[in-house]
């Protein structure tokens, strides 16, 4: 969807202002770190995965989502998530006393203390077994398809309608425009390079390029 | 956007544990609301959240991304293999986890100078770097990288020359990345320990070129 997270190209957003890296905490107030470990516990229960989350995210009202600071936003996703997924009705949420039972067999599936001690992986997750060959190689040009689902997509505004090179194939992936729909499907991904006279005029800077990973979906053979 | 980010963290920095005599804020009470909401009704535990801050807080960061490049400074088979198969080599050191389960190591050299943003979210790969500062989730980083990023290395305080090329890396799939930056002069002989201590965290995100040997206040 063109939401306000997909921000590649835009202005106006003025300084980065980065903070001194070796005095910035990870978390700046201690309910930014409550917020990070409740995404990570709720995850654990295995009702969403990581496109859902970012597609939650993403549909807040663009002008929220850029008022909201980041950990704002991911509180955003939960409650969106939370609700979508029928763990918790929008009434427990106003008045945050809990009104009904949760599925049965929840309870296991929570995460522990140890657990969430442990860095998590979901190694096997990613990578798929190819269904169908590749059909592109490295060094083929193809073109960013000019695409504007309305659901969750990975292919960013500002590459598509342009025409780039294939860097790398990284073999079949799940595919965020359908396991963000619930349907765990998997497609041929590449990294792509751009050069940065293609995406932003004669104007932009020589010598440089954007490398994009995209999904063969999102691609189509130039001649 | 840099000072709403500004007046947002101010604003709900009240009442944090640093000063127990301003009541909390709107965000501090809804997040205690849900956390207890979750609780009670058994999908969190309490314990396991606190788990999670303190791993995330004190278990990975930056040093472990320094040791794999102050490896790779020192050892030629291993910088070779690391950049032939990131994932393996840097696995092989014990750092695989979530937001790091396929890497991929961009070389910085005389002629390419790699640089890291998400522009979709904030994909940053957790097993070497830790979780993201505040600006690589910005907006100002997020929209500016990809379109200007000498600029946006211009204002890191990086130059770098007009005959080397500059690739920026959107990250738009579960594809991590992670700069090795170039050893700094002056570094012969240099145990992997003492390098490590010249290899900022931004440097393996691309902003910023590895501390020279004479900005880390230790005697060669």
């Amino acid at each position: 969807m063109n939401g306000a997270h997909d921000m590649g190209g835009m202005e106006g957003f003025g300084l980065i202002g980065a903070e001194d890296e070796s005095l910035e905490p990870v978390f700046h107030a201690a309910w930014e770190g409550r917020v990070y470990g409740i995404n990570r516990a709720l995850g654990a229960l295995g009702r969403w995965n990581i496109d859902k989350g970012r597609y939650a995210r993403e549909r807040q009202r663009p002008v929220d989502y850029l008022n909201h600071s980041y950990y704002e936003n991911w509180l955003a996703g939960i409650e969106t998530l939370l609700l979508e997924a029928l763990l918790v009705t929008q009434e427990e949420l106003d008045t945050g006393i809990p009104a009904g039972l949760v599925s049965e067999g929840i309870e296991r599936l929570v995460l522990t203390e140890e657990a969430g001690s442990q860095l998590p992986s979901r190694l096997n997750k990613v990578l798929l077994p190819d269904q169908a060959s590749p059909q592109f190689a490295p060094g083929d040009r193809v073109l960013a398809k000019n695409r504007h689902p309305s659901t969750h997509t990975r292919e960013p505004r500002y590459l598509r309608g342009h025409v780039g090179v294939v860097h790398e194939h990284y073999g079949t992936q799940l595919f965020p425009d359908m396991t963000s729909q619930g349907v765990e499907q998997g497609g041929h991904l590449y990294c792509v390079r751009f050069e940065a006279g293609e995406l932003w005029g004669a104007a932009a800077a020589a010598r440089s390029a954007v490398y994009a990973d995209l999904w063969e979906d999102y691609l189509e053979a130039v001649a | 956007m840099a000072d709403q980010h500004e007046n947002h963290r101010h604003e709900h920095s009240h009442g944090h544990d640093d000063d127990f005599t301003a009541p909390p804020t709107v965000i501090e009470l809804r997040v205690k609301a849900l956390e207890s909401l979750l609780v009670e009704k058994g999908l969190v535990n309490r314990d396991a959240i606190d788990a999670v801050i303190d791993t995330y807080e004190t278990k990975v960061g930056p040093r472990n991304g320094a040791a794999v490049v102050a490896r790779a400074w020192t050892d030629p088979a291993f910088r070779v293999w690391l950049l032939e198969d990131s994932t393996a080599a840097i696995a092989s050191m014990g750092y695989i986890s979530a937001q790091g389960e396929q890497m991929r190591v961009l070389e910085n050299t005389d002629a390419t100078h790699n640089l890291v943003v998400c522009t979709l979210c904030s994909c940053y790969p957790w097993p070497v770097l830790g979780l993201p500062p505040v600006w690589y989730k910005s907006a100002p980083y997020r929209s500016r990288a990809v379109a200007d990023p000498r600029g946006v290395l211009h204002e890191f305080g990086t130059g770098v020359p007009e005959t080397t090329e500059v690739r920026v890396w959107d990250s738009t799939s579960e594809m991590r990345y992670l700069v090795l930056p170039q050893r700094p002069e002056g570094t012969e002989g240099w145990s992997g320990e003492q390098l490590e201590e010249l290899v900022s965290r931004n440097s393996m995100i691309g902003v910023e070129v590895a501390r020279k040997p004479d900005l880390t206040g230790k005697a060669r």
